[in-house]
């Protein structure tokens, strides 16, 4: 009889570890059957540990802030103050409860940061898409052993770090940055472009440090694609184009959908870009969460701003799910 | 390729010039003699120098590459076991629940993240009296909560991808689940574990908008003591760091690939004798 590779690659570790499970089995099978009287399986054991984990560290903390964006703004204390202000009185919550989601809703740099940020994160998707698309193509339709380099090439730049990676674009677009020094040494300007501190630094950003969420599932989507398809398409005298149109595209739907979701969604709640690249005018709904909480030290407003991205965000977020839901019920069949 | 691929290629020398020009602009100019970082002054290894004598950064970095591995390793256990619990057994009450907290945090905006793990902390330590103050273990937690969730998509994509046969061999031969587990699954998914291990520490490592929010006093990360000089301008010193970084991440990226292709030639080397061992 044959060994299966995978265990014979696993068999150094194995050995090591059969002598720690010697030592280690007696004591564990003692528990075991304790625990097993309270009806505490292995199985159940596994499931529980980072169940709980998340319950506690991710959803609890949800049902915090919608608790808090929902308490008393008014009281200028240190900030731990309001957060247990509603306790006590209860009715007295119940009255101010709304005021905060209404001072979101009649002041309005709080509407235009909401829609600053959809038109923000929409623009750079696009953008992503335009030059994801045609790359993840290109990777997908060279040969098969360029191809898991050119990969690496994509996501190495995801290993270092994004804050950094964001600063160097400081240094490029300022007045007397790269561009601007090159642009006047070849005489197309006399003065610098202003860049800096714009919306346009912001999309070159957000572009720039999503561009691998963008490429990766749809490169995933077009190297799985069946390529006689488009030679059946060239064959009954269908131009390239034409093919790319009515097969291509149709067929990468899926992985246009998951990229776009995948830079969209933390594109809407991103802080460092417009923090560092963005000037004083760009409005963006979570550089106006980091101000609302660290400067004006606001908590209920901060909360209830964070309530209204997720609320923004809920619907492209089941999308991504149904959609990566679909894609691996596709991969099984 | 009937066709001279001439777009193809155009499209990937602009684009990979759009991913790398701005790192290489950092690594040029951190070798650059001038304070004014875009006008070029000659070489020069002085913000080298400037760098290994800044005390706040040298401390914020052990502090952050301290939090990194304590959370990677945390990471991977929580992360293994939650890919573990999804990818094997089955359907069990609360398993899209389950499913979705893995997923989530891995698009939820950080700034959301951080504020409510945030109010978390708070409110426990006005009931319970811990966390006291918030610093180093209240970032661990949260970067925890992130980070084990891009373990176990990586786990479970991992299991989803092997046979479950290997396993159900040693369950009829009568091994136990947890050393079915120990014995078998363990080594065969250790390379998923490692990449995590990686991606945790990463992530922990350049995380700046959560760890602000759980910080404390004192307890200032390498990302956050970066922002606050950045946020100044730009200045020759994070160029000189950025520069460590890009080198550090290359050496290990190469360092890894080589692993995985002699590992993956040794694998193969394996099948195929074991392909004629059965012939």
């Amino acid at each position: 009889m044959s060994i299966p590779a995978e265990v014979q690659f696993g068999s150094r570790v194995r050995g090591s570890l059969q002598l720690f499970l010697r030592f280690l089995m007696p004591p564990a099978r003692w528990t075991q059957s304790r625990l097993k009287r309270w009806g505490i399986t292995g199985r159940v054991l596994v499931v529980s540990v980072p169940y709980l984990w998340l319950l506690f560290f991710f959803l609890v903390p949800f049902v915090i802030v919608l608790k808090i964006a929902f308490s008393e703004t008014q009281i200028a204390m240190p900030p731990y103050q309001p957060v247990f202000h509603w306790v006590d009185d209860r009715i007295l919550q119940i009255k101010l409860n709304m005021a905060n989601f209404a001072f979101l809703w009649r002041d309005d740099l709080y509407w235009k940061a909401y829609l600053n940020s959809i038109k923000i994160a929409g623009v750079s998707t696009l953008l992503c898409l335009l030059i994801g698309y045609p790359m993840a193509y290109a990777i997908a339709r060279v040969r098969r052993e360029s191809r898991n380099v050119l990969l690496m090439m994509v996501i190495l730049p995801f290993w270092t770090s994004f804050l950094l990676r964001v600063y160097a674009w400081i240094g490029i677009l300022k007045n007397n940055g790269l561009v601007n020094n090159f642009l006047m040494w070849l005489g197309v300007i006399d003065r610098p472009i202003v860049m800096l501190q714009t919306d346009f630094a912001v999309y070159i950003g957000i572009v720039y440090s999503y561009l691998p969420f963008m490429i990766l599932p749809l490169y995933a989507n077009l190297e799985k694609m069946d390529v006689t398809l488009l030679e059946a398409a060239e064959d009954l005298g269908c131009r390239p184009w034409k093919a790319f149109l009515t097969i291509t595209l149709p067929l990468s739907m899926p992985g246009i959908v998951a990229g776009s979701m995948l830079v969209f969604i933390p594109a809407v709640g991103e802080f460092v870009i417009p923090a560092l690249l963005g000037g004083p005018q760009t409005l963006m709904i979570g550089k106006v969460l980091w101000t609302e909480f660290f400067n004006n030290r606001d908590w209920p407003v901060a909360s209830a701003v964070a309530i209204a991205l997720l609320l923004l965000l809920v619907v492209p977020i089941m999308y991504l799910q149904r959609s990566q839901a679909q894609q691996s019920a596709g991969e099984r069949t | 390729m009937r066709r001279p691929p001439f777009f193809r290629v155009s499209v990937l020398v602009f684009g990979f010039a759009f991913l790398y020009v701005p790192i290489l602009s950092l690594v040029v100019y951190s070798f650059n003699e001038s304070r004014l970082v875009t006008v070029w002054g000659g070489f020069s290894t002085k913000w080298y120098g400037a760098l290994l004598r800044n005390e706040q950064v040298l401390n914020a970095a052990w502090l952050s590459l301290k939090i990194a591995a304590v959370n990677a390793t945390g990471a991977v256990i929580l992360g293994t076991l939650a890919g573990l619990a999804l990818a094997r057994f089955g359907r069990f009450r609360g398993r899209t629940l389950l499913s979705g907290m893995t997923t989530a945090p891995l698009v939820m905006p950080e700034v959301i993240t951080g504020l409510s793990l945030l109010l978390l902390f708070v409110v426990l330590e006005q009931i319970v009296g811990w966390p006291q103050g918030r610093g180093v273990t209240t970032i661990t937690i949260a970067h925890m909560t992130l980070t084990m969730a891009y373990v176990s998509v990586i786990v479970q994509s991992r299991l989803a991808s092997l046979d479950e046969s290997l396993e159900e061999a040693a369950m009829d031969l009568g091994a136990r689940p947890w050393k079915v587990f120990f014995v078998i699954t363990l080594p065969i998914i250790a390379p998923a574990l490692i990449s995590g291990w990686l991606l945790a520490f990463t992530i922990s490592l350049d995380d700046l908008v959560i760890a602000s929010f759980v910080a404390g006093p004192g307890s200032s990360t390498l990302p956050m003591v970066v922002f606050s000089k950045v946020r100044l301008g730009v200045s020759p010193d994070i160029n000189a760091l950025a520069t460590i970084m890009v080198l550090l991440v290359t050496i290990g990226v190469i360092i890894a690939g080589i692993l995985m292709a002699r590992q993956e030639k040794a694998r193969q080397r394996d099948v195929q004798m074991a392909l004629a061992a059965n012939q």
